[in-house]
């Protein structure tokens, strides 16, 4: 009960919530704590780790930690080797993910990612809520209430950070009582067993990769053709990791994987018939098998904001949002974590951000924090001036080491402000959506960008006289982009915006 | 109603897919990525790489050169596939006149598609047959 009663942020009032606890939470109230931004954070669960608490069911993450880069872990270009950890300002927070795991594999166990997520949160140390379930939202003037199984909290601007995790199945008749991904059974009680699983994203491709010594069949089926990560060079489709029943089925083995759509699942038995019919000819196939799951992918537990007007799209039902990550619909409402992948920004190339994962919402909630600092708080942070003769090697070293860009390619970009009468100023990282859609100073901002084919390449973004122009510089094969030509590459693309001697903004 | 089955429904009154059988719609459904834009938000930039060809769901959007509005695209129109089909970038903003919400599909992914789909194709070829139409009508 000395527990209980410990317990911070009573039901009342506060400036600000954030509601949840898992990775994204942690690192938008982290952020928030070093700013000096009083706020509550409120969580259902019992400890911190949101979904990393009980997935992925296979108990190993697909985001890699490399121990060894030869660059010190406590520094930020170590960041880009760790796509694990959360971010930190002082240096013994830093990297904690590289010190948890046990050196088995770079891909942490869920455990060590679990491990690593408290140990930040007590090293730092994070205040929450546990234990503390968010069942209701109402507008109450410029308020909004949260009903909780604790009682009521007011507060004019409320992030909710409550992750992608909601199972979600299509409308396919009988696929209600067929298990869903997180309800996955030991796996030997699978053994020699016939199993069909709908879907055929990294979930799916998972469970197929984890029943390879088990099941007798595998059925991987759903109506598009698979995508592998290793060719659309992204995080868009199945993982390296899971590959191998896609082998097994190029090469015959045990394993069909199908581009069929299915209609119906029916239990006959002790077994199931699916039936299914194929994308490309429309072909019916009938399959009988010991077990189906629903590797159907996960959508947004919004509860009840989409009636105070939190509109949301496709299947995952994200909330549509600004590139600040606000509801694009409802003020005050905001997201952090994997939600933010209803920030879309640029998305060129159809190349998705990472805002889906650790490496890339870490950013997001950075940026956040920032942004709500200044535009909720009333805060000026601090900005660096950079003189005119370091412009070129700032924003090529930026571009070539950044960790935000690297990670949050076409999606963060490292911007400076061009201004006549205070001179050159580095404005920090910004949403490059929101760099290039809103009007502004003279200004430049780099990102590194990727086109699904090519090795990664830097793009530069000049807005000069409200217009922004795209200028893309080469790829280079071994990833740096500090050389001569593209020195000269830069001083060209920012003659549009600064004098030839980049000693003097231009008037 | 799920999302997915939603948008199969949907596109199965666009003249764009009004060939495909009901799989079919489906693997669209299932390969395009679905999006959403506020009103006035740009879907397409004038001069930027990386577009794709994109379908209205709901919703009416701008074409807009240079700042000004050329004309107006509603459910079921279709752009974008000039630069894809050039392989050159956008000539025009799109910008959403309200909430928008549309399906998209990147530009290195659309001339399989098409091969894929000939009914698609030559519903599109029809849609750029009527474009010309109506701007050799304006020019004249």
């Amino acid at each position: 009960m000395a527990e209980l009663a410990q317990r911070p942020f009573p039901p009342g009032h506060y400036r600000l919530i954030i509601v949840g606890s898992g990775p994204g939470a942690l690192q938008l109230t982290y952020c928030l704590d070093r700013l000096g931004i009083d706020h509550a954070v409120l969580s259902a669960d019992p400890g911190p780790g949101g979904m990393f608490r009980r997935w992925p069911v296979f108990q190993r993450m697909l985001s890699w930690t490399k121990p060894f880069t030869g660059f010190e872990r406590e520094s930020r270009v170590y960041e880009r080797y760790d796509w694990n950890s959360l971010l930190a300002e002082e240096p013994a927070s830093r990297a904690v993910m590289a010190r948890v795991m046990d050196g088995s594999s770079y891909f942490p166990s869920r455990p060590e990612m679990e491990r690593g997520l408290v140990t930040f949160a007590e090293m730092a140390p994070l205040r929450i809520r546990f234990g503390c379930h968010w069942e209701t939202t109402q507008k109450d003037g410029g308020d909004y209430v949260l009903g909780t199984s604790d009682g009521e909290y007011r507060t004019p601007l409320v992030v909710f950070a409550v992750g992608v995790a909601e199972p979600w199945r299509p409308a396919i008749p009988g696929l209600e009582n067929v298990p869903h991904y997180g309800e996955l059974r030991a796996a030997e009680t699978y053994a020699d067993r016939r199993v069909f699983i709908i879907g055929k994203q990294n979930s799916g491709f998972e469970i197929a990769t984890g029943l390879l010594p088990l099941a007798r069949q595998i059925v991987l089926a759903s109506p598009s053709a698979t995508k592998l990560s290793v060719n659309t060079h992204s995080l868009v489709g199945v993982r390296a990791r899971y590959v191998q029943p896609y082998e097994d089925s190029v090469l015959a083995g045990g394993v069909v994987v199908l581009d069929a759509s299915i209609d119906e699942v029916k239990r006959v038995g002790d077994r199931y018939q699916v039936q299914t019919r194929r994308a490309h000819d429309g072909a019916a196939l009938s399959f009988e098998v010991d077990d189906v799951i629903a590797a159907t992918g996960f959508a947004t537990p919004l509860r009840d904001l989409t009636q105070l007007g939190v509109a949301t799209f496709g299947q995952s039902r994200l909330p549509a949002q600004t590139p600040f990550w606000e509801s694009a619909t409802v003020p005050g409402i905001y997201f952090a974590g994997t939600i933010n992948q209803g920030a879309p920004g640029l998305k060129k190339h159809g190349i998705p951000s990472n805002s889906g994962a650790v490496q890339g919402y870490r950013y997001n909630a950075r940026v956040l924090a920032r942004h709500l600092a200044e535009s909720q708080f009333g805060m000026r942070l601090p900005r660096r001036r950079v003189d005119a003769g370091e412009v070129v090697s700032h924003l090529l070293a930026e571009v070539s080491r950044g960790p935000e860009l690297w990670h949050q390619r076409s999606y963060l970009a490292r911007v400076l402000v061009i201004d006549a009468d205070q001179g050159i100023v580095d404005d920090g990282i910004a949403p490059l959506a929101h760099f290039v859609d809103s009007a502004g100073p003279n200004a430049v901002a780099v990102a590194l960008e990727s086109n699904g084919r090519d090795d990664p390449y830097p793009a530069v973004y000049v807005r000069r006289d409200g217009e922004v122009t795209e200028h893309l510089l080469e790829p280079h094969p071994l990833l740096n982009f500090e050389g001569d030509e593209y020195q000269k590459a830069m001083i060209a693309t920012l003659d549009r915006v600064l004098s030839p001697s980049l000693s003097q903004p231009q008037r | 109603m799920a999302a997915q089955d939603d948008v199969a429904d949907t596109i199965a009154g666009f003249a764009l897919f009004a060939d495909l059988s009901a799989p079919q719609r489906e693997q669209v459904a299932h390969l395009f990525d679905e999006a959403w834009f506020s009103e006035g938000e740009r879907i397409l930039r004038q001069g930027f790489s990386g577009s794709g060809l994109y379908v209205i769901l709901d919703g009416a959007a701008a074409i807009r050169i240079d700042g000004v509005d050329r004309a107006t695209l509603q459910a079921g129109d279709y752009f974008g596939e000039i630069s894809v089909l050039l392989g050159e970038l956008p000539n025009a903003d799109i910008v959403a006149l309200r909430r928008l919400r549309c399906l998209v599909l990147p530009s290195a992914q659309v001339e399989a598609f098409l091969k894929a789909h000939p009914n698609v194709m030559f519903r599109l070829l029809q849609g750029e047959a009527r474009k010309v139409r109506t701007t050799t009508k304006w020019l004249s």
